[in-house]
């Protein structure tokens, strides 16, 4: 029976996920041959994630928690494919989009319009997807006349407004979000947020790391919170918010 | 059976039924960029929107730095150096080989630093990254057509009557230059994200590009100077035939007097697109080698 077990199906796998950095000591051709020679190490490792399991089903809202360096930005950037597992199984079912570090493939001599265009694309969109959403991105980023500037005389929250409105108007599945719900003013934060309960009511699935602990109890339901790159809690978000309290560093 | 297992309850999902889901990061290299074409039509939109950003003349450089070019080596190599007495029509014999190592130099610098160039996406966003490589080589094309055109041009007024066999040659020189820049350039650029020293290499390449393929002089002297194997080597470079074929496309049939050519110029063509085809394959296969760690390493 296809149907129900599509509807079953998670959105993402992730098992057994470990993830080493290499930190290089080495930077050119002549240092990496004189290291060799005395057969010093030419680089270190870090395990930035271990033993990670994790599901994430269709439709679910997963707030993921931990502090600084514990490693929520790698594990995002291993479901986004940016990064890939040193071992263990990543997979994703649908369209991932990731609000991470908006307007990363902005260029400053070029127009708004242009801007939303590349960006559009970037992000995995076809022309006639961008051509049928252009209005309604540039109409909530509130950009007005200023499309057809070019970027750099745009004042930050501009472009900030347009570069999540691109993300947020892409069509996806799975949407990544990492620490950029801060973005704008109030009144611009508030539709942002009221954008994000609308794709978490139309079943999309999220997966959210953000610093604002009132809001990640708001949108989801279910918390992770990782430590020194392991998992050591999740469940219900609340409990899970209780249990980043009472863990230290 | 998957069925068996979720009535089970072994498994809260079902275990491996997994055709439907991809691994995150894993293309096919080049061929992605087939159905990328629309992404790399903008990112060549913006390489040749943002290029002259800023400056009066604007476009009008692409002509000037040719021109002068093409002046400082006419004089030295020509009126200083008498270079002109053995050659006919020197100056554009100069010319059509200049345009050929430019758009070889400009596609292979260019992508080597490609991938540095477009950190920023290559840390956040997963895109096929050869796309970045790739769009180089597609601006500095573009970049070539304004040379391409003055060579015709001047060609045209001193009386070149174009043959179907010229533009096949031609097309074939600029698919050459074209193949080795990407295969190279892919090569050179993937490691350069962790070796810096790839891309002062890749300077130092370029600078020999000009001397190593008969561009400021006929292949006739090498040939009269250098053993054998040596001379088969340099006709087996395919920048050679590159310029080689420029040159019987473009400077053989506007002379009036006779000239030699180098012997079996189609099959050094023909060797000149398999070592390309060769590169682009090894630079293909480093590149995916070493793509996993652009994103941490940059
Ligand atoms: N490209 C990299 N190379 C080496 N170490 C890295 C790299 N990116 C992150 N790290 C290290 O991995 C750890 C986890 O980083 P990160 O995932 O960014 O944490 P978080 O997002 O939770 O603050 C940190 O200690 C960080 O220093
Ligand atoms: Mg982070």
């Amino acid at each position: 029976m296809p149907k129900t077990s599509e509807a079953e199906a998670p959105r993402i796998i992730i098992e057994g996920v470990r993830k080493t950095y290499r930190l290089r000591h080495t930077h050119s051709f002549k240092e990496t041959f004189v290291a060799w020679l005395r057969k010093k190490q030419t680089a270190s490792t870090f395990e930035a994630l271990e033993g990670l399991d994790i599901t994430v089903g269709e439709g679910e809202a997963v707030g993921l928690l931990g502090y600084n360096g514990s490693g929520k930005s790698t594990l995002l950037k291993l479901v986004s494919g940016v990064l890939r597992p040193d071992a263990g199984t990543v997979l994703t079912r649908g369209r991932v989009a990731g609000l991470i570090e908006v307007g990363a493939g902005f260029h400053p001599d070029l127009s708004g319009r242009e801007n939303v265009y590349l960006n559009a694309a970037i992000l995995g969109m076809s022309k006639e997807e961008i051509d049928a959403k252009f209005d309604e991105i540039v109409e909530f980023s509130e950009i007005g006349e200023f499309i057809d500037t070019e970027v750099k005389h745009y004042s930050s929250g501009m472009f900030v407004r347009l570069a999540f409105s691109v993300a947020i108007h892409t069509q996806f599945d799975i949407l990544l979000v990492d620490e950029v719900l801060a973005v704008g003013d109030a009144p611009f934060r508030e539709k942002c947020n009221a954008k994000i309960h609308e794709l978490v009511a139309s079943d999309k699935t999220l997966f959210i790391v953000s610093h604002d602990l009132g809001m990640i109890s708001e949108i989801c339901d279910r918390g992770i919170v990782i430590k020194r790159g392991r998992k050591i809690f999740d469940g219900p978000v609340d409990e899970a918010i209780a249990a980043l309290k009472a863990s230290k560093r | 059976m998957p069925e068996a297992f979720r009535i089970d309850g072994m498994s809260q999902y079902g275990l491996p039924d997994r055709s439907a889901f991809a691994v995150p990061g894993v293309g096919r290299g080049v061929l992605d960029v087939f159905s990328y074409r629309y992404l790399l039509r903008l990112l060549v939109r913006k390489g040749i929107l943002t290029r002259y950003h800023g400056s009066v003349l604007g476009w009008a450089w692409s002509y000037v730095k040719p021109a002068a070019q093409f002046l400082i080596y006419y004089l030295v190599m020509g009126v200083f150096l008498n270079l002109n007495r053995g050659i006919d029509a020197f100056p554009v014999y100069l010319f059509s080989g200049i345009v050929v190592v430019n758009l070889f130099n400009e596609a292979f610098g260019n992508a080597t630093k490609s991938i540095v160039n477009n950190k920023a996406l290559v840390k956040k966003i997963y895109l096929p990254r050869e796309l970045f490589p790739i769009a180089d080589v597609f601006i500095a094309f573009v970049h070539f057509l304004p040379q391409l055109s003055i060579l015709i041009v001047v060609c045209l007024v001193v009386g070149w009557v174009p043959t179907v066999l010229h533009l096949a040659g031609a097309l074939l020189a600029m698919l050459i230059v074209l193949l080795l820049a990407t295969g190279l350039g892919m090569l050179f650029g993937s490691v350069n994200v962790s070796f810096r020293d790839s891309q002062n290499l890749v300077e130092l390449i370029l600078l020999f590009a000009t001397w190593t393929s008969p561009v400021l002089y006929s292949f006739t002297m090498v040939r009269d100077k250098v053993p054998t194997w040596l001379f088969d080597l340099y006709m087996a470079n395919p920048l050679t035939a590159a310029v080689e074929l420029f040159h019987s496309a473009f400077w053989y049939p506007t002379i009036a007097g006779p000239a030699e050519r180098p012997e079996n110029l189609w099959g050094l063509a023909g060797l000149a697109l398999a070592i390309s085809i060769v590169t682009l394959l090894v630079g293909q296969f480093v590149f995916r080698r070493l793509e996993g760690r652009f994103a941490q390493d940059l």
